[in-house]
């Protein structure tokens, strides 16, 4: 059966026949294989060469280094530390359950830290790399290199992080970062590519929103070659990134300490300005909040026991709290009256304790009133019946010129986000909100800095600068940037004629250093470093005539938030000015009782350079002094030199 | 005339066999062998290790058992064709129970230290053993059903197997090849027809069946077809291959990215870029140029394979050359056209050149059987 067939019998003719369709077949079907390769190779060449490069290419965002922010004497008051961080790259590990759990096993991580990590990665995109820990040790660190081959995608990163190192005393001036919310995202005009990378954080508040811009710099960018694992093979080009540039303040951190240790316990603002210059040296909140928290992330426990504190220490008083000015507004009446010649410096007017305007009482804040008043005893001893005098002569038109020229209604120019500009009313405003007319009532109200005049400290405080100058004093926060010193624009001059300025600055001088003036309590003993300043004790509550008949209820009585706003500006020395501030305690009770005090020691810790030594008080005063100090924790120095022309640090570019 | 069993064969002396060689066949093998050894080079970073230098010891081996092969006078071989397409059957069938388990099937059999490929073994004991069925078949009885059955079987047994591991794309490349050898016999067309009805009701059976309860295809095979049809489905996955092997190839050009300069294979991206993927790295180095003159190659081959075909004085050489030529073009035109998306992705090496010991050793023995058939046929 199996043996050869004899050749002829095999039947060649026929298969030579099939041989050569088999040959057509394989021709045909190998022609369109290199139909194939000629489509791909040639007409989709260019695009599937792209294809290649975007396999081998990766773009890295290279993140600049966030600008630091020193005080005027080179401390930092913002820096940037090391840290380092493990993070995630989903794309390169196939299953990040099973990743995070062998991670897990080698940190280690708590099974609710793998919870969180696990949720992270679920929320955020494949490209996106994902921090697992935020702050490792360098165990972890060495641990997550000692098992690379067996966590995919797992890395150790150098990563920097925002501190504070002054915590809540500088909060309110510095602000924080935190991280990039979905508005970022969506409001600049200019797409960051920074605000993509993750955990990338930006400025919230303070100077580190309002200089945002600079602070960051600018990403630059890593193109790599990398292999089918994601490792990098070479660098094919990069472009730096650009840091952000360092800001130098005003702000002296000493003095800042000071102010916000002196504040104390109380809701309370106060901002300290260089009159010559503008500079703000200090500008206090309190009660205020450690920043530090918020830039690794803040706990909800955490942020809701700041938020929801009766004290609001998120709120920026300062620049934010808005007062009625009360009496410290009266200079500005009796600026306006002087100008306009509508009073004569001493013309006197009789103080009864009230007066009667169309059928409304009105009443002074001394009981029996002051008897004959002229002008400067009307700032010494703050006598209302006399400004409800200059009220009746003075029209409202005028008195908002000298109250805008001094900067009350005016937002001031500081780089700080949420800077409001206080109010001051209008006729046609008055219709607007209280859809009454404007009524001499009102008028009266306020010639006395009350009814709808609204202003916060900082304003206060350049009204302040402005009057013991005589120049439109501007504020100014920043002192360099990269070592380059701001340009400062001599002030102008305000506009109001100097011999009115100097009837209203004796006046002020008297409230403090004259024996019936309202702060006479707080006057120096530093023949050199006089002060001059005004009392303001603004009323949150309207006063019924039955409890005028009565007795008044006093402050300590009232509950908190219906207590008096206790209000205090002034500047020193007299004659030739050099710091100004205003104080305002919120429901404080008396300006020259609680706020006259603190602005007195503001001052004259700016001028000495150091905590005030007790010789530079009255004698009867400096038990009450050091009782003070000694409760909030100050310490008393012996002895300290003025220093009051200290050049400011130049910082290195 | 002779009729003792051997006096039909030709048997000359040595001298006269090897000049009985064909010798451009000889020149084409050693080119492309060398081309592969190049490749291997290239894809491992243009370094001899792990693959290169450990493939030209196999292709030494390889030319070697050829030229033995050659040498054997072709009578031995026909008499060989049982025990060896039983022992490659035995071994299959082994592979599928010992089978070592790559990718979810079992190809594989070890014997130690080697690792054996057996479905590349039985390609070639098929294309012999259909040979020697013709060979010993009477002309008349070609196209009648018995012995269009018996054939048949011979083919059905180790594609059946080979579709067990489970390895379809391999399972229809036997299926191919076996056709093609009972084609180029001379059955009657009218099988053909029925065999092209039987293959369209079983494929719409087989994608009817999926996802019910006698499905007929394991998962990861219709996931195959799935992303054959759209590799975009899934591009990490199992549409990676296709996609990358697609940017590989295009990212060549005409004139190729030059040797060792193609990203896409020196940065890994291509999976298997040593074994099934080869010709991607080639396509990416050297361009649409050097792909035509490759494929020109393995045509010539093809070609010489015919011409021994030709000039074989009996139906067992003819068809055992003719085989070993279809057997060649089979696979390569199935690895380009699944590498280039033109059919999905099956586990078929390209000839000569992917690393892999199996598919060279076979390749090698089929070679040596077609010069075997050049030198026992008369000159002229």
């Amino acid at each position: 059966m199996y043996t050869w067939l004899p050749e002829d019998k095999f039947g060649r003719h026929q298969l030579n026949r099939r041989a050569l369709v088999l040959g057509i077949a394989q021709g045909t079907i190998f022609s369109v294989i290199i139909g194939r390769l000629r489509y791909l190779q040639v007409t989709e060449s260019e695009k599937l060469a792209g294809l290649a490069d975007l396999n081998r290419i990766n773009l890295r965002v290279i993140i600049p280094e966030r600008g630091l922010i020193y005080d005027r004497n080179g401390t930092l008051l913002a820096e940037n530390q090391k840290l380092f961080r493990i993070i995630l790259v989903q794309e390169e590990t196939n299953d990040p359950n099973l990743t995070i759990d062998q991670l897990g096993q080698i940190l280690p991580l708590t099974p609710k830290q793998k919870l969180a990590a696990l949720e992270k990665i679920h929320d955020s995109r494949q490209d996106v790399p994902v921090v697992i820990v935020e702050e490792a040790s360098w165990e972890q660190i060495a641990r997550v290199s000692a098992n690379a081959p067996a966590l995919p995608g797992v890395r150790a990163e150098v990563g920097e992080r925002r501190h504070y190192p002054m915590g809540s005393n500088a909060v309110h001036v510095i602000g924080y970062v935190g991280k990039v919310s979905s508005e970022d995202l969506v409001t600049p005009k200019v797409r960051d590519p920074l605000l993509q990378v993750p955990d990338f954080r930006v400025g919230r508040s303070g100077i580190e929103k309002s200089l945002d811009h600079v602070l960051r710099g600018r990403a630059g960018n890593q193109r790599i070659e990398v292999n089918a694992y994601g490792r990098v093979m070479r660098e094919l080009g990069s472009i730096g990134a650009q840091h952000g540039t360092n800001q130098q303040l005003t702000i002296d951190s000493s003095q800042q300490q000071f102010a916000m240790a002196r504040l104390g316990d109380h809701r309370a603002s106060a901002v300290v300005m260089n009159i010559k210059t503008g500079d703000v040296i200090s500008l206090a909140s309190t009660p205020a909040f450690d920043p530090n928290p918020f830039v690794s992330g803040i706990t909800q426990v955490e942020f809701d026991q700041i938020r929801n504190d009766q004290g609001k220490p998120m709120f920026n008083r300062s620049i934010q709290g808005t007062y009625p000015p009360g009496s410290t507004f009266k200079m500005i009446t009796a600026l306006a009256a002087l100008e306009e010649g509508l009073i004569a410096p001493d013309e006197e007017v009789n103080c009864q304790g009230s007066i009667d305007i169309s059928g409304r009482n009105f009443h002074c804040w001394k009981f029996g009133g002051h008897g004959n008043i002229d002008l400067h005893s009307s700032l010494r001893e703050s006598c209302d019946v006399y400004y409800y005098n200059l009220a009746e002569r003075v029209p409202l038109e005028k008195l908002a010129a000298v109250a805008r020229r001094f900067g009350l209604g005016v937002r001031p120019e500081l780089p700080m986000a949420g800077i409001e500009k206080g109010y001051f009313p209008t006729r046609e405003s008055k219709l607007e909100i209280h859809n009454r007319p404007w009524s001499i009532g009102d008028m009266l109200n306020t010639s006395i800095g009350q009814g709808d005049v609204l202003a916060t400290a900082l304003q206060l405080t350049i009204m302040t600068a402005r009057l013991a100058s005589g120049l439109n004093v501007q504020p100014r926060l920043v002192l360099s940037e990269n070592g380059k010193q701001a340009s400062f624009r001599p002030f102008s001059s305000i506009g109001i004629s100097e011999s009115s300025l100097e009837l209203v600055r004796n006046g002020m001088n008297a409230a403090v250093n004259h024996v019936t003036g309202t702060a006479f309590r707080s006057r120096t003993a530093d023949e050199s470093f006089l002060i001059a300043g005004k009392t303001g004790t603004s009323q949150v509550r309207t006063i019924s005539q039955r409890e005028r008949e009565t007795g008044l209820i006093s402050n300590e009585d009232l509950p908190l938030n219906q207590r008096d706003h206790a209000l205090f500006c002034c500047y020193a020395p007299i004659g030739n000015p050099v710091f100004a501030t205003a104080v305002i305690v919120e429901n404080g009770g008396t300006g020259s009782i609680v706020a006259a005090p603190i602005a007195r020691d503001l001052l004259m810790r700016a001028h000495y350079g150091g905590v005030p030594s007790l010789r530079m008080y009255p004698p009867e005063e400096r038990d009450e002094v050091k009782r003070i100090f000694l409760n909030l924790n100050l310490p008393l120095s012996p002895k300290i030199t003025p220093q009051e022309n200290r050049p400011t640090v130049s910082l290195k570019a | 005339m002779n009729t003792s069993l051997i006096s039909d064969s030709v048997n000359p002396r040595l001298a006269q066999k090897i000049s009985n060689f064909s010798w451009p066949l000889l020149a084409l093998v050693a080119i492309l062998s060398g081309i592969g050894v190049l490749a291997l080079y290239s894809v491992a970073g243009g370094a001899m290790e792990p693959w290169a230098l450990t493939q030209f010891y196999r292709l030494c081996a390889g030319f070697s058992l050829m030229l033995v092969v050659a040498l054997i006078p072709l009578r031995f071989w026909y008499f060989c064709v049982v025990p060896i397409f039983f022992f490659a059957i035995i071994l299959l069938a082994l592979s599928l129970i010992y089978g070592v388990s790559v990718k979810g099937a079992q190809r594989w059999l070890e014997f130690g230290p080697l690792r054996i490929q057996p479905s590349e073994m039985v390609k070639l004991a098929l294309v012999m053993a259909l040979a020697a069925y013709y060979q010993n078949l009477d002309n008349k009885n070609i196209s009648r059903l018995l012995y269009v059955m018996i054939p048949a079987l011979i083919v059905a047994v180790p594609s059946l197997l080979v579709a067990m591991q489970p390895d379809l794309g391999t399972a229809i490349l036997i299926v191919t090849g076996g056709s093609i050898m009972m084609f180029l016999s001379g059955i009657h067309l009218a099988y053909f027809g029925a065999l092209l009805v039987i293959l369209v009701i079983s494929l719409a059976l087989i994608f009817i069946s999926r996802g019910t309860s006698w499905q007929m295809l394991s998962d990861y095979q219709f996931n195959r077809v799935d992303t054959f049809l759209n590799p975009s489905i899934d591009p990490f996955g199992t549409g990676y291959h296709i996609t990358q092997s697609k940017i590989a190839i295009g990212s060549g050009g005409l004139e190729g990215r030059g040797f060792l300069q193609g990203t896409q294979s020196q940065l890994n991206f291509l999976p298997e870029k040593h074994t099934d993927f080869v010709f991607t790295t080639l396509a990416e180095e050297f361009g649409l140029i050097w792909c035509v003159i490759l494929l020109g190659f393995y045509a010539a081959i093809i070609f010489y394979c015919t011409m021994s075909a030709l000039r074989s004085n009996n139906r067992f050489g003819s068809l055992l050359a003719l085989g070993v030529g279809s057997t060649l073009f089979l696979n390569v035109a199935a690895n380009v056209a699944m590498i280039s998306g033109l059919i999905p992705v099956v586990g078929v090496p390209l000839p000569l050149i992917s690393y892999g010991g199996s598919s060279l050793m076979v390749i090698m023995f089929g070679f040596g059987l077609v010069q075997c058939v050049n030198v026992h046929s008369r000159k002229g």
